[in-house]
């Protein structure tokens, strides 16, 4: 096995995460694709520690993980104000930075 | 070796192909259904590799619990089950030029900078036991997992206020 | 915590083997309020008196901790010396014999060109140093560790720090019962002390800037600490936002300390020292670095032009003010200054220089705190006025090499101050939570008899009565001038800086008699009293009417507003004359006043033969470093010519207000100001009336000038740029590209190039059309420009490498 096939593919997860997140207009969908940028991420930390032959890649996965569950918590947690205060998850309806 | 490359291609395109479907399936239900798959997929590759208590972690908080809390999330945003026209935006073009782009740069990186090196070369894929990994957490590394600690705490209180109705 | 646990490679406690135990575990310092502040925080509410009982045990834990700690100090200083010999005797061998002090451990090998100089440092005494690196925060070659730095400067500050929390700490039980944050109140005096013991023992400037912000924090919260008041959350708000603007200072000046001293490898405190003081480091550096630092301490020790907010911190209950000017927070800067004194004496060449910034901006202050302390009616900011004025002469005698005389000084003045403070706390506590001096106090020596005498040996130790604790240190800070030729053995020759300190002598003594007079001296004039408001609507207000900006002058409204907060119901028996307070008040007041009395003794000066030799001279003996990590410094001598002449100055200023309120109220018992004094008659004195109630209209410049100015442009240029800037580049392009094909028009052949021109135009307007879309305000349009471009940069990183 090549280490770079994991690379490749959490690359390609990722970029598939950011698309995800560019393109989505619904608020949840769009931290489903979040969540695939974080595994993208956490399949590299594994691999790395495979190869070097350190536990300390999974002990990282593991911080992502912990990290992850968290931000999806508050994630949802937001989404669910703006739909209160909204009606709609719909992000592009949220500009109020417009210029 | 043969059959862990063999594992390991099946696995991977099963989880590009719902990866795909994820951020484009016009129903949200399905898209989180494929997010399993796709998850389950990262844990399986993690055995693959030798990361079997990650992969069960994996298992057990993303598809146990974070897939249970979109569920919530969508229940709870009342989106309509089925089909949906408008989750995409009008400008999938711009998103899908910038991840092309971004691929481009990171599979070039990546190809130039591992090209074939074996993941096993130096290192006999060993399973790194879950002593070793426990070792390193309440050892070494003692202090980011109390920090990891805090931060959930925080975030759970957090989002309990975000949420709430006042 | 174990460090075992915590740290994998505890490199030990590298601390020399006399030190006892409270030394090289200095830890425990910090550690008792802190936890003192997790159970009242957590469990306070639910305790018998509310989480005060916590605060006060350990408090006294920590004090009882700090008494041992200075006696197993001056054992150790005693065994590295040997023994109480006063006469240095050359001991070099010493040095070599003690290979677990640790100097030797953390000074390494860069500093053998620093071992002749060693020769010259006669009793060598090693700091009691203990370290814990941590395996898991490793950047390049460096390791943050955290660890505790004890010698004699630690020493001393525990103890003061200590005391004085104790003390406000007993204070407050009574002062702030019955408040609706009483167990929020404790936790954060807690909490500030666990910060500042913590500055104090800090080894590595990580720590050090840590502390230093902890302390900042808890005094926004505790000035703050009845913030519904908008006065107060704004004071409260002033204060950390001044303090903002050092610590930019503090933080750049760390990190040229870091790169030049630590030579990019240590953030330790001693390697630093040792690097600044051998000279191995370029002065340029050192100049730069302590500029920044010096930032630093103008804002934390409320140094002139970033003072304005130590006044407006007044807004805190009057126990915190106590805490905050006479131990911790201000104090800090002081601290930092001689913590790192090499960096500022090699910086700032102290030694045989006439003046220096760090002189000239303490003996600025100590005229500017003073002159203006004379023009406030509240008891509370006349004390602070004074504590700037206090901390220039400090900050001037560090500034002018006089190390010792400033740590003294910073002793004594914790006693003092924090009794007047207090002593303040308790008037106000009989008259109906007042501060105002002209309408609710006057005549209270007959109410307050303890308070009353109380403060009056403050005063009197603040002004330099002779034998009295602060005319000691005062007169060391003179003498170590070194101006006129009239001290022996000072380190330079600052003649200004001793004309300046004597003339603030003189300026504190007249305001400290002007606020004593008027609070305990003459008759009651507080709300009970027939005419009330007697006398009072003098030319305060008048001068202030006809000064420009009357904007920030509202005596009343904030004196007022602390009144009200003040009160908080329990002593709602005010219906007759002031009484005195109670003795949870009285006996700290007491214990303050007899050391501000008998604090001289830690510094005889040696001229004094009469007194035996191991008496003379303690405080530099066991205080002052001697080490390689301190510069050599001379030691000044006493001067009994200074000491006349600045006893005859504070004399003169005393008479002179004296002489005026005698005056004033040779009439009228009640009155606190002269009915056609020269402030009314108009003139110069009017005028300079009006810039001293304004503060130097430093809170003008700030507010209306500095930030009016830059915030609107700002703004503006913040909205035009996400507005226009775009199109107006893409319209300027065209513009620029019409205006070439105009010219191309008229000169080349019109026919070829006017399509191309037209297109070029019509394609810079539609591409600015596209660009003015991207500011949407969509949060994805602009992660997809976040990700392009990280994009596009790594992949010119890529191939460019």
């Amino acid at each position: 096995m090549w280490l770079n096939q994991f690379l490749l593919l959490g690359a390609l997860l990722f970029c598939i995460g950011v698309y995800g997140v560019l393109a989505r207009r619904n608020g949840v969908m769009v931290l489903m694709s979040i969540e695939l940028l974080l595994n993208a991420v956490n399949l590299n930390f594994i691999a790395f520690g495979a190869y070097h032959g350190t536990p300390v890649g999974q002990v990282f996965a593991l911080f992502v993980i912990g990290v992850a569950a968290a931000e999806v918590g508050v994630g949802l947690a937001i989404v669910l104000l703006i739909y209160r205060n909204r009606s709609s998850i719909d992000l592009e309806s949220v500009d109020l930075l417009k210029g | 070796m043969v059959a862990q490359n063999i594992f390991f291609a099946i696995i991977a395109l099963a989880m590009v192909a719902s990866a795909v479907r994820v951020v484009t399936s016009k129903n949200i239900l399905h898209a989180a259904l494929y997010l399993v798959v796709v998850l389950a997929g990262i844990a399986a590759q993690f055995i693959i590799t030798g990361a079997e208590f990650t992969g069960v972690t994996q298992v057990l908080v993303y598809i146990g619990a974070v897939l249970v809390l979109f569920l919530f999330g969508i229940m709870l945003t009342r989106a309509r089950i089925g089909r949906e026209e408008s989750v995409d935006g009008d400008r999938r073009w711009l998103a899908g030029v910038v991840a092309l782009l971004l691929f481009a740069v990171m599979a070039y990186a990546l190809v130039d900078a591992f090209d074939t090196e074996a993941l096993d070369a130096q290192n006999a894929l060993e399973p790194q036991s879950t002593q070793m990994v426990s070792d390193a957490i309440f050892h070494d590394y003692l202090i980011p997992f109390e920090a990891v600690s805090f931060l959930l705490l925080a975030a759970l209180i957090g989002a309990i206020v975000v949420a709430r109705k006042e | 915590m174990t460090p075992a646990v915590l740290f994998a490679s505890e490199t030990g406690a590298i601390a020399a083997e006399s030190a006892g135990w409270f030394l090289k575990n200095a830890w425990v310092f910090p550690a008792i309020p802190f936890v003192s502040f997790l159970l009242i925080l957590f469990f306070g509410k639910r305790m018998p008196k509310k989480g005060a009982e916590v605060g006060v045990a350990a408090l006294s834990l920590v004090f009882v901790c700090a008494l041992a700690a200075g006696a197993q100090w001056v054992s150790h200083v005693n065994s590295e010396t040997g023994g109480h010999g006063a006469e240095p005797s050359a001991d070099t061998t010493h040095e070599d014999d003690a290979p677990s002090a640790a100097a030797h451990a953390t000074v390494k090998a860069e500093v053998e060109p620093g071992a002749e100089q060693a020769e010259q440092v006669h009793h060598v005494v090693h700091p009691v140093v203990t370290e814990w690196k941590s395996d898991w925060w490793t950047i390049g070659r460096i390791d943050f560790g955290i660890g505790t730095f004890v010698d004699g400067q630690a020493v001393m500050m525990l103890f003061v720090v200590g005391l004085i929390s104790l003390l406000v700490h007993v204070f407050s039980t009574d002062y702030v019962a019955g408040d609706i944050r009483y167990t929020h109140y404790f936790a954060f005096l807690s909490l500030f002390t666990a910060s500042m013991l913590l500055l104090v023992l800090a080894n590595n400037l990580v720590m050090f800037i840590t502390a230093w912000e902890l302390v900042g924090v808890c005094s926004f919260a505790l000035i703050g600490h009845w913030w519904e008041d908008q006065q107060n959350s704004n004071a409260a708000l002033k204060a950390f936002l001044t303090n903002r603007v050092g610590d930019i200072g503090l933080l750049i000046g760390m990190i040229v300390l870091f790169f030049t001293a630590g030579r990019g490898e240590s953030f330790n405190i001693i390697d630093i020292n040792v690097a600044a003081a051998s000279g191995a480091v370029s002065h340029t550096a050192l100049l730069v670095a302590s500029l920044c630092l010096i930032a630093a301490v103008m804002s934390k020790s409320g140094q002139f032009i970033l003072h304005t907010w130590l006044p407006d911190a007044m807004a805190g209950p009057t126990p915190v003010s106590a805490l905050i000017h006479a131990a911790t927070m201000v104090v800090a800067g002081v601290f930092m200054v001689a913590r790192l004194y090499p960096v500022f004496f090699s910086g700032l060449s102290i030694a045989g220089s006439p003046i220096n910034a760090l002189a000239a901006i303490g003996a600025i202050t100590t005229m500017v705190g003073g002159s203006l302390a004379f023009v406030q009616r509240d008891i509370k900011k006349v004390l602070a006025y004074s504590t700037v004025s206090q901390l220039g002469y400090m900050i001037m005698a560090l500034g002018v090499g006089a190390w010792t005389a400033a740590m003294f000084h910073l002793m004594t003045h914790a006693f003092f101050k924090a009794c007047l403070f207090l002593g303040a706390g308790s008037v106000s506590h009989a008259c109906n939570h007042s501060f105002d001096m002209k309408q609710d106090m006057g005549g209270l020596r007959k109410y307050m008899p303890r308070t009353h005498v109380t403060f009056l040996i403050g005063t009197l130790a603040l002004s330099g009565f002779p034998l009295l604790s602060g005319f000691w240190s005062k007169d060391e800070i003179l003498a170590g001038t070194g101006g006129f030729g009239l001290s022996e053995g000072a380190n330079g020759n600052y003649h200004l800086m001793l004309v300046m300190g004597l003339m603030t002598g003189a300026m504190t003594a007249a305001y400290m008699t002007r606020c004593y007079w008027l609070t305990f001296l003459g008759e009651w004039r507080g709300a009970d009293s027939p005419n009330a408001h007697h006398g009072t609507h003098g030319h305060d207000d008048e001068a202030v009417a006809v000064t420009v900006l009357a904007h920030h002058d509202d005596h009343a409204a904030e004196h007022d507003v602390a009144g009200a907060h003040d009160s908080h119901d329990a002593h709602d028996a005010h219906a007759g004359l002031p009484h005195e307070s109670g003795p949870r008040i009285t006996v700290p007041l007491m214990v303050l006043a007899a050391l501000a009395t008998v604090a001289s003794v830690a510094n005889i000066p040696a001229a004094f033969s009469f007194v035996p030799a191991s008496w003379r001279l303690r405080f530099e003996h066991y205080i002052e470093p001697k080490s390689l990590y301190f510069p050599k410094l001379d030691h000044s001598e006493f001067s009994p010519v200074i000491a006349i002449i600045s006893v005859v100055a504070s004399s003169i200023g005393c008479a002179l207000v004296v002489l005026y309120f005698r005056k004033v109220q040779a009439g009228d018992p009640k009155a606190t100001e002269l009915t056609n004094g020269p402030v009314s008659r108009g003139g110069l004195p009017k005028l300079a009336y009006g810039v001293l109630v304004n503060k130097f209209y430093l809170d003008w410049l700030y507010t209306d000038v500095i930030v009016a100015t830059v915030k609107g442009p700002i703004a503006r240029g913040a909205n035009w740029f996400n507005k226009c800037v775009l199109d107006a580049i893409v319209i300027g392009a065209a513009t620029v590209s019409k205006r070439i094909a105009g010219f191309t028009y008229a000169v080349l052949d019109q026919q070829v190039v006017d399509g191309v021109v037209n297109g070029s135009g019509i394609k810079a307007a539609e591409t600015g059309g596209f660009l003015r879309r991207m500011q949407n305000g969509r949060v994805q349009g602009y992660a997809a420009l976040m990700f392009g471009a990280t994009a596009i940069l790594a992949g010119v990183l890529v191939l460019a490498i």
